[in-house]
């Protein structure tokens, strides 16, 4: 495929493609509905023989995490995809990367639950990608595609910021997105790093230790608990750092508008459909979308909430994403939530009429 | 003869490892872990590979591993150290990777992680320390305990209607198509530690000829777990633990 050609294919398989092109260096993966295509495309393309780039089936979701871990801890750009019960399994592993500080990329593909749920689609991972997921005081830095150029274009997002913040980033997708097929521009080749690129831009990597430095260990372990407050008191200052230069966010129609729809991923594809439709009936109202859910644009929300006399917070699941924006609007205007579960995908006219009984 | 005419190279017959740091060793006095430390140290640095190895250290006893072994390091969880070595050597194979692992990490909370990594023929070499329990946390039974053994989890001894069966992993791991050498050393006599050195070596030289899998289990004593003396505990676990856990090679491609 030639660069800047437009081609269509489902979202798993702009992943895999975006992967391969952004010189990632390794995946490790284990298949689940609805994102076995990530893996599929990649043993189909057999990057080993091109860019070098290594592909392993583990013997489960618990593996390709720890293999992630191994891979980001020896430097290497390395990545996994899953959905929502395999992504469950991989919080061990993403609790101790973070601990770590060690760089990585996870793909959430995200159906429903709890439990085994179903293979549709639903936001309902929200909690578990922006609270922490695993155990201990940390953060993924997530970003949630509405469309397949997106999730295309957030593979080497993610990889950038994961490094430059030495943090786990995850990509939170769903069976919408990464099932549905549309047009998208894959981004242009880059060459994996070079083993003295790696060297050079990763000096804390377990790589085999030469004489001239000390070894590099990997560990998130501490048990002197004056040390391991630092190390604490350290990551957090990072969040915060993150929190501070890496909120973004899409606004839509909302310079005139009286209300706003706050919603990501898909939901954000069926709000903008529902914002068309209610400004057809004369109601002036738009969309807040965040792209990145952690972090969470709290400031932008807080001065939405100025401008607006109440806000909807579309999500494909019970209300997880709600709690985030009640806090930043911290009670000044009324914030409702709408969402559809089990599977079953919020309609425009369901979200009008929503709309409708918040403006009672 | 004045001492100091003694103290020439020509007359070294020992020294501490040069991998081997001053850090000083957590292990209980008389436990395994600190020789299979010291013939890892000296095997690695025999090869002159230091600058090329990546060890994964387990949760366990020898979590603190990599405080005592100056190579690169990644400390792994629970049992995941193979999936964390399956990746560091597939991304980087001119590395020398190993992880080292106890009988609960490897044989109960990892055993999925450890006859994956083996089957598929990874080049990396998977060192054992079997002493039939926990011992970090204080003496619980593990899947090696042997029958009628008593452990803090077991204190009646182990019951295989409660409990089920001590588990072969050597025995499971030379059955698998992708290990091209297995086999069950001690570290309790002098003579045990140089054949356990020489195991060592093989399997590393293996990895990096391309051979495949290796497993090296140090059939190890646990004093403090057991209630024993370091004396008594080589001997009991010669009486006990070697008629169940046999010492020598279960499985070697090139024999």
């Amino acid at each position: 495929m030639a660069d800047q050609e437009i081609t269509l294919m489902k979202g798993n398989e702009a992943i895999a493609h975006a992967a391969i092109r952004c010189g990632c260096d390794g995946y490790f993966g284990y298949p689940i509905t609805p994102q076995s295509e990530v893996l599929e495309t990649l043993a189909e393309q057999k990057p080993w023989e091109t860019t070098g780039m290594v592909v392993l089936q583990a013997e489960s979701e618990t593996s390709s995490i720890n293999m992630v871990y191994g891979g980001a801890g020896c430097g290497k750009k390395v990545m996994t995809s899953s959905s929502s019960p395999g992504i469950s399994l991989m919080q061990e592993g993403l609790s101790y990367m973070a601990g770590c500080e060690i760089p990585c990329l996870v793909v959430n593909v995200s159906r429903g639950g709890p439990g085994l749920g179903t293979i549709q689609p639903s936001q309902a991972d929200y909690f578990q990608s922006c609270k922490g997921g695993g155990h201990g005081d940390y953060h993924l830095i997530v970003l949630a595609p509405s469309s397949v150029q997106e999730t295309a274009d957030f593979v080497d997002l993610a990889f950038e910021l994961a490094f430059k913040y030495r943090n786990p980033a995850m990509i939170l997708s769903d069976g919408v997105i990464g099932q549905m097929m549309e047009k998208v521009v894959l981004p242009p080749f880059k060459p994996r790093r070079t083993e003295e690129q790696i060297l050079k831009e990763c000096p804390w990597a377990a790589t085999g230790r030469p004489k001239t430095r000390k070894p590099n260990v990997i560990t998130s372990l501490e048990l002197d608990p004056a040390k391991m407050e630092e190390i604490n008191i350290r990551i957090q200052k990072k969040y915060a750092e993150i929190q501070e230069k890496e909120v973004r966010f899409e606004e839509y129609m909302l310079e005139d508008a009286e209300y706003a729809i706050c919603a990501f991923g898909s939901a954000a594809r069926i709000a903008k459909k529902a914002i068309e439709d209610a400004r057809k009936e004369g109601i002036k109202v738009g969309l807040l979308r965040p792209i990145t859910l952690w972090p969470f644009p709290y400031k932008e929300i807080d001065k939405l909430s100025n401008k607006v006399k109440g806000i909807l917070s579309l999500e494909i699941n019970a209300g997880q994403m709600v709690e985030d924006i009640r806090l930043a609007v911290n009670g000044r205007i009324p914030v409702n939530h709408y969402g559809r579960l089990g599977g079953i995908i919020p309609a425009p006219d369901e979200v009008v009429a929503e709309l409708k009984k918040m403006m009672k | 003869m004045d001492i100091k005419e003694i103290i020439q190279p020509e007359n070294l017959v020992y020294q501490k490892p040069e991998l081997l740091n001053d850090t000083p060793m957590h292990y209980c006095p008389g436990c395994s872990h600190g020789v299979v430390h010291k013939l890892i140290s000296e095997v690695i640095a025999d090869m002159g590979m230091a600058d090329k190895t990546v060890g994964v250290s387990p949760v366990g006893c020898a979590v603190f591993a990599y405080k005592y072994i100056d190579i690169d390091w990644e400390e792994a969880a629970h049992g995941r150290a193979p999936a964390l070595a399956t990746a560091i050597k597939r991304l980087w194979p001119d590395r020398m990777v190993f992880t080292y692992q106890g009988d609960g990490d490897l044989a109960c909370i990892g055993t999925a992680e450890t006859i994956h990594a083996l089957n598929r023929g990874e080049n990396i070499t998977i060192i054992f320390i079997n002493n039939a329990i926990y011992g970090m946390t204080g003496g619980q039974m593990a899947p090696t305990t042997l029958l009628g053994m008593k452990t803090a989890t077991c204190p009646y001894g182990r019951d295989p209607k409660l409990h089920g069966y001590p588990l072969k992993i050597a025995d499971i791991a030379a059955q698998l198509e992708g290990t091209c050498y297995v086999t069950r050393q001690s570290v309790h006599t002098v003579a045990a530690i140089n054949k356990a050195k020489k195991a060592i070596r093989k399997a590393f030289e293996y990895n990096m000829a391309g051979k495949g899998s290796c497993l090296v289990e140090m059939v190890s004593t646990c004093n403090s777990g057991w209630k024993l003396s370091p004396v008594k505990a080589n001997k009991w676990m010669e009486e006990n633990m070697f008629p169940f856990y046999h010492i020598g090679d279960l499985k070697d491609i090139n024999q």
